[in-house]
């Protein structure tokens, strides 16, 4: 039976791997390589990088990073952060990224997912998307440039779009949940699985056990990803993947 | 945590990794390397000739790989070869005889045609971690248990038949693992499976050494 994956994310500025609540404080946090290897030990099912470097010498740095994940970590992993060009997106699959996933850029420039996926096949091409609740109704709005700026797009129409120019998975941020632990936005999410025929990883909210089974059982969610609770260890991924399994969701139980 | 290995090769014998554009070189050879394995890269049916056994990767469409595979007139001789050739993902899928993505004839050396999942049963593409069913006794699973999961991205799959080493079940039973005389195929990423997948790859290697 196909398995609900567990995703940690790993936030990288310069090569490395920071931590911080809200990007506020970021702090160093080691290298992106050592990490993502004890997630892997620990039972993650896929990966997922996300650059959030501003200097010019960004791309250089992740390319580099992207060569030595892939020498040493035998799961999937997707790159994201900034990705604009179907050149770039070449060159970080080349070095050994599985998927790159494009936020901003595709929104801007929609024909990317479709160039990107006819190169390279829709499975190497996540549509991360960032929403944010429109107050006192049931729609959500995309907003870009690290959930600052509202698009004006109503978010189900855009994953409904991104879907038919051949993205072949979507990473929906609810903008409301992100950072609060208070769970994720299941009404968003049900709305989406219901609405799309690629999977979903749920992300934005995580903050207990509970929270993320509820997101596969109620949601119906593909997989979850998240950040800070792993990085803390508030949650250690085979406690995660225990407790869904006991609830019957299948998970990938590795030793 | 690595499954390491001092240089496994004892006799010279040699793999060769097809490169064409629609094989995923990085991930593959990352993984041989991390194996200690002895290979090389294969554009040419000269190269290939070199080779002891041969391991087959795909990524993408079926029919630009197929289109790629042409170019080089790598198509026909893997058509003709009697060494050991292992496909992954789409590499797996060309070995069949046709697929409906993009009216593609394949290798045909496993009869069989590949059909689209139903998107209106399902999310599509079959994408993350399964098992396998109805495994047959093979070396390609030496030392890997039953329960092993595998990491699986694809939109096509060849419709379960003699030719299943073992099936995965998504939607509907289809071909997880294939064999027929030298051809092998797997439709999982056995480069991005973990520990168990990075054995698939090792009983290759061994059956070829």
């Amino acid at each position: 039976m196909l398995t609900k994956r567990i995703i940690p994310c790993l936030d990288i500025k310069d090569g490395r791997t920071v931590k911080g609540v809200n990007f506020l404080e970021l702090r160093d946090a080691g290298d992106p390589v050592e990490l993502a290897q004890r997630y892997s030990d620990e039972g993650a099912d896929e990966l997922v990088f996300l650059d959030i470097t501003a200097t010019l010498e960004k791309r250089k740095t992740l390319v580099e990073l992207v060569t030595r994940i892939a020498k040493h970590i035998n799961i999937p992993f997707t790159v994201g952060g900034g990705i604009k060009t179907v050149d770039e997106i070449e060159e970080l699959l080349k070095a050994g990224a599985d998927k790159v996933s494009l936020n901003s850029s595709i929104v801007k420039n929609p024909d990317l997912i479709n160039e990107a996926s006819d190169a390279f096949g829709a499975q190497a091409i996540v549509a991360a998307v960032d929403a944010k609740k429109n107050a006192g109704s049931s729609t959500w709005n995309v907003y870009i440039k690290g959930g600052t700026e509202d698009t004006g797009m109503d978010a189900l129409e855009w994953m409904k779009e991104v879907e038919r120019r051949g993205a072949g998975e979507i990473l929906l941020t609810s903008m409301d949940r992100d950072g609060t632990k208070s769970g994720f936005d299941l009404e968003l999410l049900k709305l989406v699985n219901s609405i799309v025929k690629i999977p979903v990883i749920a992300s934005g909210g995580a903050g207990t056990i509970k929270h993320c089974i509820d997101a596969v059982q109620q949601a119906d969610s593909d997989a979850i990803l998240a950040a800070s609770i792993f990085h803390f260890k508030e949650i250690e991924i085979s406690d995660l993947k225990a407790q869904m399994a006991e609830n019957g969701l299948p998970v990938r139980i590795t030793a | 945590m690595f499954i390491r290995n001092d240089k496994i090769n004892l006799d010279n014998r040699m793999i060769a990794l097809i490169k064409y554009r629609a094989g995923n070189i990085a991930s593959v050879s990352n993984a041989l390397d991390r194996l200690g394995a002895e290979y090389f890269l294969a554009e040419t049916p000269e190269q290939l000739d070199k080779a002891d056994g041969i391991i087959f990767p795909g990524v993408g469409h079926a029919g630009s790989a197929m289109e790629s595979l042409k170019e080089n007139g790598i198509d026909e001789w893997l058509i003709n070869t009697n060494k050991p050739v292992l496909g992954i993902c789409v590499g797996m899928q060309l070995l069949f005889e046709s697929s409906t993505e993009g009216n593609t004839q394949g290798l045909g050396v496993i009869p069989g045609a590949l059909q689209k999942f139903d998107s209106s049963v399902e999310k599509v593409p079959h994408m993350g971690w399964n098992t396998l069913s109805d495994r047959t006794d093979h070396f390609l699973f030496d030392g890997i248990d039953e329960d092993e999961h595998f990491y699986f991205v694809h939109s096509y799959y060849a419709p379960s038949s003699e030719y299943a080493l073992a099936n995965c079940n998504y939607i509907t039973d289809f071909i997880a693992v294939t064999a027929r005389d030298n051809y092998l195929g797997v439709q999982f990423h056995p480069e991005k499976s973990g520990e168990a997948g990075a054995k698939v790859l090792k009983n290759f290697l061994d059956s070829v050494y």
